[in-house]
């Protein structure tokens, strides 16, 4: 008995009760999303609705599992589980059932269960013992390359399975690496500075971008014109910066996949391919739109009922949110998703060993990533890329991927006194 | 051991990620400020408007034939469609009396609507007439949630070729899950060419986006029609068919089950793939279709299978021409070799019967008379032919031979559900008899193209087509040209197919076949002014009369048409199957006939009850 409510001794209420919140949430807005004439009880397990009950339902179950088990078995086995995930993503390659043109889902009975972001929990566990281990707080080059690997393998094998979406999400995990001196603040200075210019690159030709880089230039080097070695590495890096520029505008035009380029034209400009890509964006956005301050009431939506937004109860979850509870609702929802980042960040930093420090940052980085991709999507503001928003959208392999995580770090959380 | 302190040494950066973290969530509640409070451009007007999404759909492409006759085209017609969730407050009795249905179908239709969606357009009646659609315009106002869709519906000019043109329905609930295109209601090709057609037939479906009011009264197309998409009508088919050739054909093969199938050699063009009986494919069209089908399905003379593609009959002696060919090739004759012919086969206790016929044979005599101990004789040496070891090697050998004419397997020609025939291997033997215990006379029956094979009229027209070009053929196929949007025509190439026979030997064939029509068991239909190639067949039927059947092509020197005749349960091949080739030969070379009563002899006969 004592035993039993030591389980949930030193767990951060504050995390679990905004969880609660949102995977409720996200379940109410599910049936306002999907719900028909003929199937109106929550709990009908025909429709999504009714499956998502039963996720949430296991989630917990899975959820209380994890804080059960000994927080020594995570360091101990994670690279035996990122094994194994590997194996499995190597393995529905070959078995896997297609949905919407992805190879990454092995079908059980009625449901389906995407290995991949269970991948994202493996790598968080890989890279967390990898660092933990490593014991420096200067890596070197050979370290660095390594910690790279360990995210690049999962993610190439998701691109395999013709999934860029999730595989996308492992690049976040540079903020883990930020923060744990694998990465300098320059290189999250470039990379900022190369999807700004990659962005600028489709919207303007690409020699007026090299124009304007190559004015920018010239102003600098007059400014530091007595400094001859800075002088040198500012043109080395305007030359640089121009073939970026260049390449990407190659690679938009030749390489890419009609379907991404697509997606990424209406971004730019809105009136390109108006029934296909950007019809959903538009759509989308009439949605959340529409909605207003106050938002039109629950199950009260009209432009988020059936085909007008397509992937209404997954990717598209937020614009039910947007239509029937308004700017108000989206606004809670923005405010719960950054109340939990934060408080997440800052147990991460409470942490005394580095294991647990950089599972928490892998955790939020995954996070935060979903969140920022799937309402930026929603509202114009990134490109479609299908990746769901946590504990709102409909899925299994989702629900069950975060609940994994999150409840894995509450548990390191809780032991954080006893773990170095 | 690092002390915490120590490991925290970038602690600094845990600022700069809240900071992205707040600034991200910052950018958000701004761009939902702007699109939800600021920006109207994304709100419906206030005046409480609904958009509702009008399919625009594609005429389907047009099918004409060789010549640019019209066989298939497009008439207009009407579906009434709802939306449940928008129904309310509807005068139901009028709106009953109006479309002449009971109030019970009225609800009834409303609940299946509903459970397709609420919120998305169903089919309510299918096709209104123009009459009740006039009256329907008029007060649609006073229906709210209904609205009238334009469809297109498939219509034919002359009731031929109804195979081969197939039918139009709606997809089925599979499709619908499969393929994004369809939609539930939606038409999809079912069979024949509507069917192996239907992504260039089908056109590409447009979308009108309409604001609709309260009063379920149109107010105008959605920020000006900015997404609207114009629908494209699908491409237009030119068949290599001949249209006065496939309807001479069906006229000769009135009151009579079989198949003619015409192929122009040099590209393997079907001219005329007719089937028999076969009915008009005006009946398989709108509203009466699930009717008409269900009807014809039970008709006994079966009109709705394709016996041109799909009915395997043993070919008879006109395997011979196969049979001989291959001997040819393995050397186990040449032109001279002589048999002579007692009347029958005699071996092991087993005979096959031969019709009299003037005395020993070479080849060209034994394909001039059909001789069937000689048959017998060049086939056992062929699969007996000392080298191959074992029976089984012999057959195989024999088969891929057979094999390379195209027969024992689909063409793959761009009609759909060609059915295979048989060519049986070795192993089939072996399960039967055990592998030791069969020989090349228990086989026997396979020299006179009886016995374990099966041949489809297509292949056995495409036999005559091989003959013709000398050793090749062109695989059969039906599409000639596709004309798109831009009136721009491409044409359908079809493969080359080589035999495993040489050339010569083809040569050779080819005067016997000539030697067949001009003074052997073809005869009697030789047409006046043109050299025809034939080879009769007799195929013994265990249920019932013999069919009848021929193979020909046409000049026989410069071959423009090859034919394959079957009537089922007529008798001879020479009494039937043959007239009726040189009949079409004739029509398709001459453009008319002159042997009028040896047409009318044909179109009076009726097979139909035996």
């Amino acid at each position: 008995m004592k035993r039993q409510l030591d389980l949930f001794k030193d767990i951060d209420k504050t995390v679990v009760v905004l969880y609660l919140v949102m995977v409720l949430m996200g379940w109410f807005n599910i049936f306002a999303a999907e719900i028909t004439e003929s199937n109106r009880s929550i709990f009908d397990i025909s429709q999504s609705y009714g499956k998502q009950l039963l996720w949430i339902i296991t989630a917990f179950i899975l959820g209380a599992t994890v804080l059960m088990i000994d927080v020594k078995f995570y360091p101990t086995f994670s690279y035996l589980i990122y094994g194994l995930l590997a194996v499995i993503l190597v393995g529905v390659l070959f078995f896997g059932t297609e949905i919407n043109a992805s190879k990454s889902w092995f079908r059980i009975g009625g449901f389906a269960i995407q290995p991949a972001e269970f991948a994202k929990y493996a790598t968080a566990l890989a890279l967390a013992k990898f660092i933990g281990d490593a014991k420096t707080r200067t890596p070197g080059w050979g370290l660095r390359l390594k910690a790279f690997a360990i995210i690049g393998l999962p993610a190439v094998l998701i691109i395999l399975q013709n999934d860029m979406g999730t595989a996308l999400v492992f690049g976040s995990l540079l903020f883990a690496l930020y923060r744990s001196g694998y990465v300098g603040t320059s290189l999250l200075i470039v990379a900022a500075t190369a999807i700004f210019l990659f962005i600028l690159t489709l919207v303007i030709n690409e020699f007026i971008i090299i124009g304007i880089l190559a004015g920018i230039t010239l102003v600098a080097a007059f400014v530091i014109r007595k400094k001859r070695h800075e002088l040198l590495q500012l043109f080395g890096l305007f030359i640089i910066l121009s073939v970026y520029v260049y390449t990407v505008d190659y690679a938009f035009e030749n390489l890419l996949q009609p379907h991404q380029k697509l997606r990424i034209e209406v971004l730019i400009d809105e009136e390109v391919d108006l029934r296909g890509a950007g019809y959903n964006l538009h759509q989308s956005k009439i949605a959340i739109g529409s909605g207003g301050f106050w938002g039109k009431g629950y199950l009260q939506g009209t432009q988020t009922k059936y085909n007008f937004v397509p992937e209404q109860g997954t990717d598209f979850i937020f614009c039910t949110i947007g239509e029937e509870w308004g700017f108000a609702g989206s606004f809670v929802l923005v405010g719960l998703f950054l109340w939990l980042l934060i408080r997440l960040v800052n147990m991460a930093e409470r942490q005394r060993s580095t294991f647990s420090r950089v599972f928490g940052y892998c955790v939020v980085s995954f996070m935060f990533f979903h969140f920022a991709i799937n309402i930026g999507m929603t509202i114009g503001l990134v490109p479609v890329i299908g990746i769901p928003l946590p504990f709102f959208s409909y899925g299994g392999s989702s629900l069950w991927g975060f609940t994994f995580m999150l409840f894995t770090f509450l548990k390191l959380d809780s032991r954080r006194l006893d773990l170095l | 051991m690092l002390s915490p302190a120590n490991t925290n040494y970038y602690v600094k950066r845990k600022n700069v990620i809240i900071g992205i973290i707040l600034l991200t969530g910052l950018l958000f509640l701004l761009r939902l400020f702007h699109l939800q409070m600021m920006d109207h451009t994304y709100k419906l007007s206030a005046s409480n408007n609904v958009l509702r999404y009008i399919t625009d759909y594609p005429a389907r492409g047009l099918v004409y034939d060789r010549n640019g006759e019209l066989l298939v085209y497009n008439e207009a017609h009407y579906d009434l469609m709802v939306i449940p969730h928008q129904v309310r407050d509807i005068d139901t009795t009028e709106f009953c009396m109006l479309l002449g249905i009971d109030r019970d179908i009225f609800e009834t239709r409303l609940q299946r609507a509903r459970r397709h969606s609420p919120f998305r357009a169903s089919l309510f009646e299918r096709q209104i007439s123009k009459d009740t659609y006039a009256g329907f315009q008029e007060k649609l106002f006073r229906f709210q949630g209904f609205f009238v869709q334009p469809r297109t519906l498939r219509s034919y000019p002359q009731p031929i070729a109804a195979h081969t043109l197939g039918y139009v329905g709606e997809v089925g609930p599979e499709v619908v899950a499969n393929d994004p295109y369809y939609r539930s209601g939606d038409y999809i090709g079912i069979s024949g060419l509507e069917r192996s057609y239907e992504e260039v037939l089908r056109g590409q479906k447009g979308m009108r986006i309409r604001m609709v009011d309260v009063l379920n009264r149109d107010a105008g197309p959605y920020m000006q029609g900015r997404y609207d998409t114009l629908s494209v009508p699908g491409d237009d088919l030119f068949l290599t068919l001949d249209h006065a050739l496939q309807i001479y054909g069906e006229q000769l093969m009135q009151n009579k089950r079989g198949s003619i199938v015409a192929i122009e050699p040099a590209s393997g063009e079907i001219l005329a793939l007719v089937t028999a009986p076969s009915y008009d494919p005006n009946l398989l069209v709108g509203r009466v279709r699930g009717e008409n089908y269900r009807e014809l399905q039970n008709t006994p003379t079966k009109p709705l299978f394709n016996r041109a593609l799909m009915a395997q009959y043993p070919p008879g002696s006109v395997f011979k021409i196969v049979n001989t060919l291959i001997a040819l090739q393995e050397g186990v004759i040449n032109l001279n070799t002589t048999y002579s012919c007692p009347g029958a086969y005699f071996s092991g206790g087993i005979s096959v019967r031969c019709r009299s016929h003037p005395g020993p044979v070479d080849m060209l005599r034994s394909i001039q008379y059909s001789c069937n101990t000689y048959s017998c004789i060049t086939f056992r040496n062929t699969i007996d032919k000392p080298g191959f070891g074992s029976i089984q090697q012999g057959l195989s050998n024999w088969r891929n031979h057979v094999r390379s004419f195209g027969l024992g397997q689909v063409f793959g020609s761009d009609l759909p559900f060609e059915l295979s025939g048989l060519v049986v291997s070795p192993d089939y033997y072996d399960r039967v008899y055990g592998s030791r215990g069969w020989r090349s006379l228990t086989i026997i029956s396979l020299a006179i193209g009886q016995g374990e094979l099966g041949t489809t009229p297509m292949q056995l027209a495409n036999l005559a087509a091989t003959v013709a070009n000398r050793g090749h053929y062109h695989t059969p196929h039906m599409v000639k040209a596709i004309r798109n949007q831009n009136d721009t025509l491409a044409g359908v190439e079809s493969q080359r197919n080589q035999t495993t026979v040489d050339p010569r030997h083809f040569e050779a064939m080819a005067e016997a076949m000539h030697l067949v029509v001009r003074e052997g068991t073809g005869a009697f239909s030789r047409i006046p002014g043109i050299e025809m190639a034939g080879k009769t067949g007799t195929v013994q039927n265990p249920h019932g009369e013999n069919h009848s059947v021929f193979v020909a092509f046409a000049p026989a020197h410069d071959p423009k048409i090859a034919i394959s005749v079957i009537v089922e349960n007529a008798g001879y091949g020479s009494t039937w199957a043959a007239p009726i080739a040189s009949l079409m030969v004739e029509k398709y070379l001459n453009g008319s006939i002159e042997r009028h009563w040896f047409e009318q002899r044909i179109l009076e006969a009726n097979f139909l009850n035996r």
